[in-house]
């Protein structure tokens, strides 16, 4: 995918830095480190506030994990086009119409191909507007980086955001329903043998408490990320 | 009596951060002490109960299958529900803007207690889930949305205040290496969560 010398293309869609690599080691940092080091969820502290409500199954949470993808993707990649334009006092603004129109295409597109999915996140995918990781990237990034660097940094914290989402959905479903992804995986012979659903990984309170759980593990194993008190 | 049933619903039952982990972010964030932790608090409670009724007006002159019929017959059957998002989100943030003019003018003491907190709410999911949620619900008139979202905010403020109480205190706490700050916070917040489950059934 090198670039041809020759052609001369508008200086808004590339950055300084000429014939990088598209995959160059630093890139692939943009779209590596979120997913641990740098955990949108875990070390930045950034959009948890939509992230636990939806983690009852596998099934929504890997939907709203593409949401989020495709809303940071496309944001990030509409407001790095757009920053040389958008006088700062009014960034904020102009950040939240990009990202609302956004989430008001992916949810028209849910509620066009998968209705029933949809009405279960009921609010949360309105909720992507305000979320933190959204703003919180743009802010951060994507008003002062090329349309490439955005781009994988949007895909890369989006993809940590899920990785998060999916792994909480994944220890409650289990646990809670004996299920993923809406099939039984725990076999019948061991309910006969006494074993039961844990009803209390179906409620709220556990979502927060698994995600306490996550983090006390990857803390343990990265020292690095340990917090003062 | 309609009223004080909603009221207390939305304040411990169906508890924005404990029910719906609406807020998250900035209940984490700004709840290291108790001072800031109330003045984010108020100004949460401040936006959401203006907004949210602002908002139902919206949706029911404005935006709802068949709202626009005061219009004319022409216009009765025009559906721009799929608006609402970007609706809400711009009377949210030009409504938090006023707000804050209006603060700095008549109470600057506020203002200087609110300050930075003020803007950072137009971000804060809890107000813009307030408005979803009355969008959802179908409240049957304006009264029934002002006392959800003024309910909301309190119980947005009671959880953060906790929360911020005890980090307060735990900080003097021998707590594993791995889990001080974040994992902690989140462990409290479940245990709160369930305490705050035992509402659940409560009629009025």
């Amino acid at each position: 995918m090198s670039q041809p010398k020759a052609t001369k293309k508008p200086a808004i869609f590339f950055v300084a830095k000429e014939r990088e690599p598209l995959f160059s080691k630093k890139n692939r940092g943009l779209l590596k480190d979120p997913l641990d080091d740098n955990n949108p969820i875990t070390v930045q502290v950034l959009g948890i506030c939509s992230a636990l409500a939806i983690t009852v199954q596998l099934k929504p949470a890997v939907v709203m994990t593409l949401s989020v993808i495709a809303v940071m993707a496309a944001s990030n990649v509409i407001v790095s086009l757009l920053r040389n334009a958008i006088p700062n006092r009014i960034r904020i603004i102009v950040q939240l119409v990009v990202v609302a129109s956004m989430v008001i295409l992916v949810d028209q597109v849910l509620r066009a191909y998968a209705y029933d999915v949809s009405k279960q996140l009921s609010i949360f995918i309105g909720l992507i507007i305000t979320n933190c990781i959204v703003m919180g990237r743009l802010e951060a990034f994507a008003l002062g980086n090329g349309v490439w660097k955005s781009f994988l940094d949007g895909v890369g914290n989006a993809a940590g955001y899920g990785f998060m989402l999916i792994l909480v959905a994944f220890f409650r479903e289990l646990l809670g329903s004996g299920k993923l992804y809406g099939y039984q995986v725990i076999p019948d012979a061991l309910y006969e043998m006494g074993y039961e659903n844990n009803g209390l990984m179906l409620l709220s309170p556990m979502a927060l408490i698994t995600l306490g759980l996550i983090i006390w593990v990857q803390r343990a194993r990265n020292r690095k990320l340990i917090e003062k008190n | 009596m309609d009223f004080i049933n909603l009221f207390v619903k939305s304040i411990f039952i169906e508890n924005m951060i404990f029910a719906y982990f609406l807020g998250m972010c900035s209940y984490l964030a700004v709840s290291k002490t108790v001072k800031t932790a109330v003045g984010l608090g108020f100004a949460v409670i401040f936006v959401l109960s203006i907004t949210v009724p602002i908002n139902y007006l919206l949706d029911n002159y404005l935006l709802k299958p068949g709202a626009m019929a005061w219009l004319g017959a022409d216009y009765a059957e025009l559906d721009l529900s799929f608006l609402s998002f970007i609706m809400f989100i711009a009377v949210i943030a030009s409504m938090v803007q006023l707000v804050e003019m209006i603060v700095e003018k008549f109470a600057p003491a506020l203002y200087g207690a609110l300050g930075i907190f003020l803007p950072l709410i137009a971000v804060n999911c809890a107000i813009l889930g307030g408005s979803l949620f009355m969008q959802q619900k179908s409240f049957a008139s304006i009264g029934e949305s002002a006392v959800y979202g003024f309910g909301s905010g309190i119980g947005w403020l009671l959880a953060i205040l906790a929360i911020a109480a005890i980090r307060e205190k735990i900080a003097y706490s021998n707590i594993p290496a791995p889990l001080r700050g974040l994992g902690i916070t989140f462990i409290i917040t479940g245990l709160m969560a369930i305490g705050f489950m035992s509402f659940m059934g409560i009629k009025l």
